[in-house]
């Protein structure tokens, strides 16, 4: 570390609070809490299908329930994906110039999957 | 990155070993980091072979018994000897914690004794603390209020209000937890730690105390509270068995609780 002569309570005091956290803390919770039901509903989905044929899963995709439970998973997947990657990313990540690429592709990318995967959704469930 | 191997000039070499006098009975092997800012060397680990026959039944008391006969300059913080002043915080086979409170028979083999985790050293067992002492100042660990205490007597408590400090005054500063959290170690430098969290809450929970917004105002940040992942090595370390990570949670809850 390069020498300071800055007081130890001035670095400790650094730029001060940012003044957030409490949202993301609290939306990474309500992600997961909404992830329990909508990940079992999904896996016990899957297994009930396990050997139908490819027109019978379209066809039980494109049911307005099942697409509508379908959309929230997927985004509600992404956005709890992308709060954790964010934390892990802050935790070990320490060279600034790496940490705020990996930030801003980490948001990218899981908004950008996400909207994919409820296009992708969206189109079997309107007859595309 | 965070740090996952040592670098070179902190790389632990083979020290020398310090033999037991002619008729020790029941020697113990106590594997020692030593470290000196002045002769350019890396650290080192000595072993040094102590009769048990004529020992004191703690780590602080080996610890004393090889400084007094053995190895002068071997360096290290006591002071209470009885677990209050929180001087003598060093991991001791593994785990950080209190010498003074550390019984040597509850350690199976070699006793190895390293200084508190991931801190610069000033030497052998002796961490520099500058930076977290600052961080526990930061938190204005004293009581604030604008109410004028009562003229004749002191701010009255009552009896639950006062229970609600109970787990938290213990706390004599060690830093046993803040050196064990790994989030602490990779984080140091903005994430306050398990300590003085615990030290933020302890006025945060107390009654008669009218800063808690404030408080809970610069405690509000994604490093300074937030990198608390509810490790638990915090609370599973304390010396005093007192509970950082519950502090921390209840932090978190009350942050949650005023929006």
């Amino acid at each position: 570390m390069a020498k300071t002569l800055r007081s130890p309570l001035g670095r400790a005091l650094g730029l001060g609070s940012a003044k957030e956290g409490v949202e993301h803390w609290w939306v990474q919770r309500l992600t997961a809490v909404a992830l329990v039901p909508l990940s079992l509903w999904f896996v016990t989905s899957v297994i009930a299908l396990a050997g139908a044929d490819h027109a019978t899963v379209l066809a039980w995709l494109s049911r307005p329930l099942v697409a509508i439970l379908m959309v929230l998973l997927v985004g509600t997947s992404f956005y709890h994906a992308s709060l954790g990657l964010q934390v892990i990313i802050e935790d070990y990540v320490h060279h600034e110039g790496a940490k705020i690429a990996a930030l801003v592709l980490n948001k990218l990318v899981c908004f950008a999957l996400a909207v994919a995967g409820i296009f992708a959704v969206l189109k079997i469930a309107f007859g595309g | 990155m965070a740090e996952f191997t040592l670098p070179a000039n902190s790389k632990v070499g083979a020290g020398k070993t310090w033999q037991a006098p002619a008729g020790a009975t029941r020697i113990k092997n106590f594997k020692i980091y030593r470290w000196n800012p002045d002769d350019d060397q890396n650290p080192r680990i000595d072993t040094y072979e102590v009769d048990l026959a004529t020992c004191g039944p703690m780590v602080l008391d080996a610890l004393i018994k090889i400084k007094n006969e053995i190895d002068t300059t071997l360096t290290f913080r006591r002071s209470c000897r009885e677990g209050i002043c929180g001087s003598c915080a060093m991991n001791i086979d593994g785990t950080n914690t209190l010498a003074c409170l550390k019984p040597i028979d509850e350690i199976e083999g070699d006793v190895t004794i390293y200084p508190l985790p991931h801190m610069p050293v000033v030497k052998d067992l002796v961490p520099d603390l500058t930076q977290i002492y600052a961080q526990y100042r930061s938190v204005k660990p004293w009581l604030q209020a604008e109410s004028p205490p009562p003229p004749d007597r002191e701010r009255p408590q009552s009896i639950e209000e006062r229970e609600k400090l109970d787990g938290l005054w213990e706390c004599i500063l060690c830093f046993c937890c803040s050196t064990s959290c790994p989030s602490y170690w990779w984080n140091g430098d903005r994430y306050l730690g398990p300590a003085v969290l615990l030290q933020a809450y302890r006025w945060i929970a107390d009654s008669r105390d009218e800063a808690t917004g404030e408080r809970l105002d610069r405690l509000e940040d994604p490093f300074r509270l937030y990198r608390c992942h509810t490790i638990m090595n915090c609370t599973k370390t304390c010396p005093k068995g007192l509970n950082p990570a519950k502090a921390i949670a209840e932090i978190k809850k009350l942050m949650v609780m005023r929006r």
